[in-house]
């Protein structure tokens, strides 16, 4: 596959031509109109609070690096119905969407974005920093591809106290050539860890199209190497990511055989807010654009289960206003107080510095 | 004399550099299609062609390692590394290969290549992404570790660590790349170990290097108004060091203070301190002290960060100790 073949086979030009339609409702069978509109809020939730992000940061309100999520919803979405209580998910510093997904209230999300102290980490980590232990998500590692083995180490920790929860660990394209994603494998693989690995692929390691950072360019050609099963498809729904997660979950945790499951998705927006990317062209988006899963999502609730449009935009108008009153939290919320800095860093307590330069006064 | 931002100086030095000598190619992530994460390789790609302006996917320790490799062979690389903190994925590399194998070579080969890109914090990024890490290098036999904050100085060094027969770390500052200053039209050199007098002054000898610099500088302007007149000294280069004209500065105003970016344990800052008293300790009227990052990990959140960072203001509370002026 190259790049310019990447985009998976959609309509030609106009939205619904007969073709689409055919494949949407082959997609679509045997889904119930429930199941569909669930998927659909959920990925809408993740999509508005991202929408919400951006603005907020063209004010000035959020600050150092923001990913956006905006067109991979579908896999935060699918990761979370496929998961066991206790399961986990270890990812990137493209993580909101994993947060919103899994149940971090968005209050406290905007909040982290914002630097303040109800934020999900007490606004120490900011966007490339979530973590919510609680609700399953390990992490918000912004260092590319350095909890590839770090998410074996929690599967190791499964392995080694039978606790039978499996690690969904998460990385971009452009991660898969660092090493340490060799060395987390080449573990996973030897010690048969209950460890799925996804890629998603979404066709950019920041300016870089993937033939410039993929010797091959079928990521899962490496899973041979590591012992592990794979799959790799384009995310065009949630049910079809779903079932084939579902898939390599069940084979972590029945059988303890890591599975390398390469998804094919795209960021609509650029790496991050400071990037105008320049680097693709428009038609290239737009014809992802055809098979941005929340639109192809949309258009099956049209027009194979009918639900009328009064209904959609309610429900719409209702995330908005969810997401909407998570920031306005997010900006009257207070900043962390000063002694927020000291905690946290040692396990015995708050921590002034070893060093008498810069102990604060009367701080022994 | 036309007026530079410190990336264009950068970009110019390397440009130049690329043009005197064919042995000399960049190689980094970004630097070639997307001109640079910071736009410090602008224009080279068009310029040299993708032989010489080459992106890499992210594997720190395969281009760090690319880079020590093909110096061994005669070429002259400039690794980029996209910040600092990323060097730390290629620390092994740099600590057992680019600063040893001169020596465990027995001389047989050397490793000729520049190491650069941002160092420090910038704002708001993070624990992971605000880190000064000359303090590690600068603990290495083997390695020279160079830091600029004005255009004029970013030139002619990078000039002279891409002639170097050593490894250079080089670091820039993502806060200062839009720093603007004048820079000759004509070709010139900055030697290493050569410290540089940004401000002069008589009462206190203020120290400093890279981010840290304007720092410094607008703290000085603070004693100023005091009526205390601070020399602040840019290292430029921290290995080598110039002790001679900390010393100097030391024996004129007895006093003097460090201010720059990093962790108060173990770093260059320490080790100027040990420098001073060993070679001024009759000279000294007050204690020396440090202006740094406290003792903590980088919050994200800006009103943590700001507490946490050096600012004139701890520069100046400083000053006013070591001239007993609280
Ligand atoms: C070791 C390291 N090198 C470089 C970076 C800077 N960086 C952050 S994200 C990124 C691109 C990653 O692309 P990909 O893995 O495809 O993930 P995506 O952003 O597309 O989700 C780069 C170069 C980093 N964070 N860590
Ligand atoms: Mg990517």
């Amino acid at each position: 596959m190259t790049q310019s073949e990447a985009a998976p086979d959609a309509a030609s030009d106009s939205t619904v031509d007969a073709a689409y339609e055919a494949k949407l409702r082959a997609d679509y069978d045997g889904q119930s109109r429930e199941d569909v509109l669930r998927d659909y809020r959920e990925m809408l939730r993740i999509r508005r609070f991202e929408e919400a992000a951006a603005r907020a940061y063209t004010r000035g309100k959020i600050s150092g690096f923001l990913h956006l999520y905006i067109g991979q919803e579908a896999i935060a979405i699918a990761t979370q119905q496929v998961m066991e209580p206790g399961d986990r998910v270890v990812s990137t510093y493209r993580t909101h969407g994993f947060a919103i997904a899994l149940g971090s209230d968005p209050k406290a999300c905007a909040a982290e974005l914002f630097g303040k102290a109800a934020g999900l980490v007490g606004g120490v980590g900011g966007s490339m920093h979530f973590f919510d232990k609680e609700r399953g998500l390990w992490g918000g590692y912004a260092i590319v591809g350095n909890h590839i083995p770090v998410a074996a180490g929690h599967a190791f920790a499964s392995q080694y106290t039978g606790d039978g929860r499996v690690t969904l660990c998460f990385m971009g394209d452009g991660a898969v050539g660092i090493g340490p994603v060799h060395e987390g494998m080449t573990m996973a693989g030897i010690m048969k860890l209950p460890i799925v690995f996804v890629v998603e692929n979404n066709q950019y390691s920041m300016g870089t199209p993937l033939k410039r950072t993929l010797p091959v360019e079928d990521i899962t050609a490496r899973a041979a190497g590591y012992g592990f099963a794979s799959d790799r498809f384009h995310v065009t729904s949630v049910q079809e990511t779903r079932r084939r997660l579902g898939e390599a979950v069940e084979r972590a945790r029945k059988d303890g055989k890591p599975t390398l499951v390469e998804l094919i998705t795209y960021r609509f927006r650029g790496h991050s807010m400071s990037d105008p990317a320049k680097y693709r062209q428009k038609e290239e988006v737009e014809r992802w654009r055809l098979n941005d899963p929340l639109e192809r999502t949309l258009m099956a609730l049209k027009t194979i289960y009918q639900v009328p449009e009064a209904e959609l935009d309610a429900m719409d108008e209702t995330i908005v206003a969810e997401m909407d009153g998570a920031y306005e939290f997010a900006d009257k919320a207070p900043v962390p107080a000063p002694e927020a800095r000291f905690e946290n860093v040692m396990a015995e307590g708050p921590y002034y510095g070893d060093s008498a330069t810069t102990r604060p006064a009367g701080v022994e | 004399m036309p007026i530079l931002q410190i990336r264009q100086a950068i970009r110019d030095a390397m440009k130049e550099e690329m043009e005197r000598d064919e042995r000399v190619f960049l190689m980094g992530e970004e630097v070639g299609y997307y001109n640079g994460a910071y736009k410090c390789s602008e224009g080279l790609l068009d310029h040299f062609g993708a032989k010489r302006v080459i992106d890499t996917p992210i594997t720190e320790t395969g281009f760090a390692g690319i880079g020590i490799g093909a110096a061994m062979c005669g070429l002259r690389p400039i690794v980029e590394f996209m910040t600092f903190n990323f060097s730390a994925v290629a620390f092994d590399q740099i600590l057992n290969n680019a600063a040893k194998l001169r020596h465990m070579t027995h001389g047989q080969f050397g490793v000729p290549m520049v190491f650069r890109g941002p160092n420090a914090a910038a704002h708001m990024l993070g624990s992971t992404h605000s880190q000064a890490f000359e303090h590690f290098y600068a603990h290495i036999p083997g390695l020279k570790v160079v830091a600029v904050a004005t255009p004029y100085d970013a030139k002619g060094l990078l000039k002279t660590a891409i002639r170097d027969e050593n490894p250079v770390l080089f670091l820039e500052s993502e806060l200062m790349y839009s720093v603007k200053g004048e820079v000759p039209e004509e070709e010139y050199l900055i030697p290493f170990g050569q410290a540089d007098i940004k401000r002069p002054g008589d009462h206190v000898t203020v120290i400093t290097w890279g981010q840290g610099v304007p720092v410094a500088l607008k703290a000085a302007e603070l004693a100023a108004a005091e009526d205390v007149s601070c020399e602040v000294i840019d290292l430029r280069s921290l290995r080598p060091m110039d002790e001679a004209a900390i010393i100097a500065s030391v024996k004129k105003t007895n006093r003097a203070v460090i201010v720059y970016h990093g962790w108060p344990n173990g770093g260059v800052g320490g080790d100027i301190i040990a420098r001073i008293q060993e070679l001024a300790f009759d000279d000294l009227d007050a204690p020396v002290l440090r202006v740094c990052y406290e003792d903590l990990p980088m919050p994200y959140a800006e009103n943590l960060e700001n507490l946490i960072l050096p600012s004139p203001e701890r520069a100046l509370a400083a000053i006013r100790r070591v001239t007993y002026k609280r």
